[in-house]
């Protein structure tokens, strides 16, 4: 993989339905194995970029890099190809009713055309990193809430794309759940290495997010430490967007440090 | 201004959707699966209201038709009678006004909360194209199946029209059967199969248009099952229209 490239470059994208602007000239870049939390007030256009990296939606102006590809003018067909690399949490997990929680992670690799015993690895693998084994032949409607987001998560993480998009994976759910959901974050980006924006606009979120890591102690087992004067983490940056434009990136500190009067109203 | 705007651009959007469905079915992957799926969903589940709309349709035929052929004491024709109108067009149309319904609507609902709970997005965003895996296995099963309907309508509706000639107005049933051989020319079958195989694509692309259009959230999907059943119950009847003159003047004035 080239390495001197970033994982998602966004050049100057401008985004508009009709008349009403989404995005006005947004930039940013997202490097490789960094967590960018875009946060913002609702309608502000944070949904909306996530479906441009995935060419779910094309935008009007600008260039959109994904690994060093400029995706801008992919048609479908070539977009396939760019979308194995990334996988995307849904709001609500945007889970498929008709299919088993089995067959909802199982859902990429089948289309790949993988043998089922090794889609059955996979599948048992990932529904044990969320924590999820016994569930494998639930249906989506007896899941909870959290539960949904986490086998929603499980089935991004199949195919182990080294791209994951979160869409406010958290909202709505109780603060414990949520606590599990940004521990999975924090697990795939220290220790796997994936790429991620991370789009919320909780705090509890940020505070996990760019305050922990995750690493292995002596024997291996996975332990979550709180960063101290020792370690800063740089791996997470943060984005604010306001009406469609990018009012604020940087690290964690900066952003409390922000005078802002918006960004202060919305730590607040 | 608005309105032309609007309707030009539906008639545009669903030019292309109708093209990028027919052209999948010459692009692996195909869903042989999920084609089958469907045609069971789609012609075994709607069996039961095929036939009973096609029994009491050719019942009430043979008991309107008694007054009117007794009149002219040509009673002997009453098979013939319901035969031909159960070919030529009522078996075609009411199979394609119940599987609007039942089907088209179930189509629209059914992609609407796709879309509106992001499965639609999840299932591009997992590399899968849902035009080939959602829409060209039910556009595939409704032209298949309509026709097959159709044909079960027509036979059902001439068994109700003898019941009621037999029993209520006390005509022989070999009469009613020899008579009603007559509407069965090889044309007339034709004609009364092709209309069907239209009407089935009809239903199957304004449900998939009128499902993927969904905006609005769950509301959204109540209006978009409310239009599919409305627009395809209209262009199937209009269609028929132009249909029957097609296939007047091609099959049927010649023989």
């Amino acid at each position: 993989m080239r390495r001197n490239t970033f994982a998602i470059e966004f050049q100057d994208v401008s985004l508009a339905f009709d008349e009403k602007v989404i995005l006005d000239k947004v930039s940013f870049s997202v490097r490789y194995g960094e967590a960018k939390i875009v946060m913002g007030g609702s309608g502000t256009g944070k949904s909306t970029l996530l479906r441009l990296v995935l060419g779910l939606l094309k935008p009007d102006e600008g260039r959109i890099l994904i690994d060093g590809e400029d995706i801008t003018d992919y048609s479908e067909e070539q977009m396939m190809k760019v979308r194995s690399k990334i996988g995307m949490v849904f709001q609500e997990g945007a889970l498929f009713d008709s299919l088993t929680v089995y067959d909802n992670v199982a859902y990429r690799l089948r289309d790949q055309h993988i043998k089922e015993d090794e889609i059955e690895q996979v599948v048992l693998r990932m529904l044990r990193f969320v924590d999820l084994e016994d569930a494998e032949d639930k249906m989506p409607n007896e899941l909870s809430g959290g539960m949904r987001r986490r086998v929603g998560i499980a089935r991004a993480l199949a195919g182990s794309p080294k791209i994951i998009l979160y869409d406010e994976p958290t909202a709505g759910l109780d603060p414990i759940t949520a606590r599990t959901i940004c521990e999975l974050v924090l697990k795939l980006r220290d220790l796997e290495e994936v790429s991620s924006i991370f789009v919320t606009h909780r705090l509890q979120d940020v505070e996990v997010l760019s305050r922990e890591y995750v690493m292995r102690d002596d024997r291996g087992n996975v332990v979550i430490a709180r960063e101290g004067e020792t370690m800063c983490l740089i791996n997470t940056k943060f984005i604010m967007l306001k009406e469609g434009n990018i009012i604020f990136t940087g690290t964690d500190e900066e952003l409390y440090q922000s005078d802002d009067p918006y960004i202060k109203k919305f730590l607040a | 201004m608005r309105f032309i705007v609007k309707a030009i651009y539906n008639i545009q959007e669903l030019a292309l959707l109708t093209w990028r469905a027919l052209r999948s079915f010459f692009r692996s992957p195909l869903y042989p699966r999920e084609i089958l799926y469907q045609m069971d969903v789609i012609g075994v589940g709607s069996l039961t209201i095929i036939c009973l709309t096609g029994f009491f349709t050719g019942g009430v035929l043979a008991l309107n038709s008694a007054n009117t052929l007794q009149r002219f004491g040509v009673q002997s024709v009453t098979g013939q009678l319901v035969a031909t109108s159960l070919i030529r067009e009522l078996g075609p149309v009411l199979t394609a006004l119940m599987l609007a319904g039942r089907v088209g609507s179930g189509i629209a609902a059914e992609l609407g909360s796709m879309i509106v709970s992001e499965q639609i997005d999840a299932m591009r965003a997992l590399g899968t194209d849902p035009i080939k895996k959602l829409v060209a296995p039910r556009i595939a099963a409704l032209v298949t199946m309509t026709p097959v309907l159709t044909i079960i309508c027509d036979m059902v509706g001439v068994l109700g029209g003898l019941l009621v000639a037999t029993t209520l107005l006390h005509q022989s049933s070999s009469v009613y059967m020899s008579s009603s051989q007559y509407a069965v020319s090889y044309n007339e079958i034709v004609g009364g199969l092709i209309k069907p195989t239209v009407f089935g694509f009809i239903i199957a692309i304004i449900g998939c248009y009128t499902g993927l259009g969904t905006t609005g959230g769950t509301v959204g999907v109540g209006r978009s099952t409310t239009r599919s059943v409305v627009v395809s119950s209209i262009l199937v009847i209009a269609v028929d229209f132009l249909l029957s003159k097609l296939i007047i003047s091609l099959l049927l004035e010649r023989s």
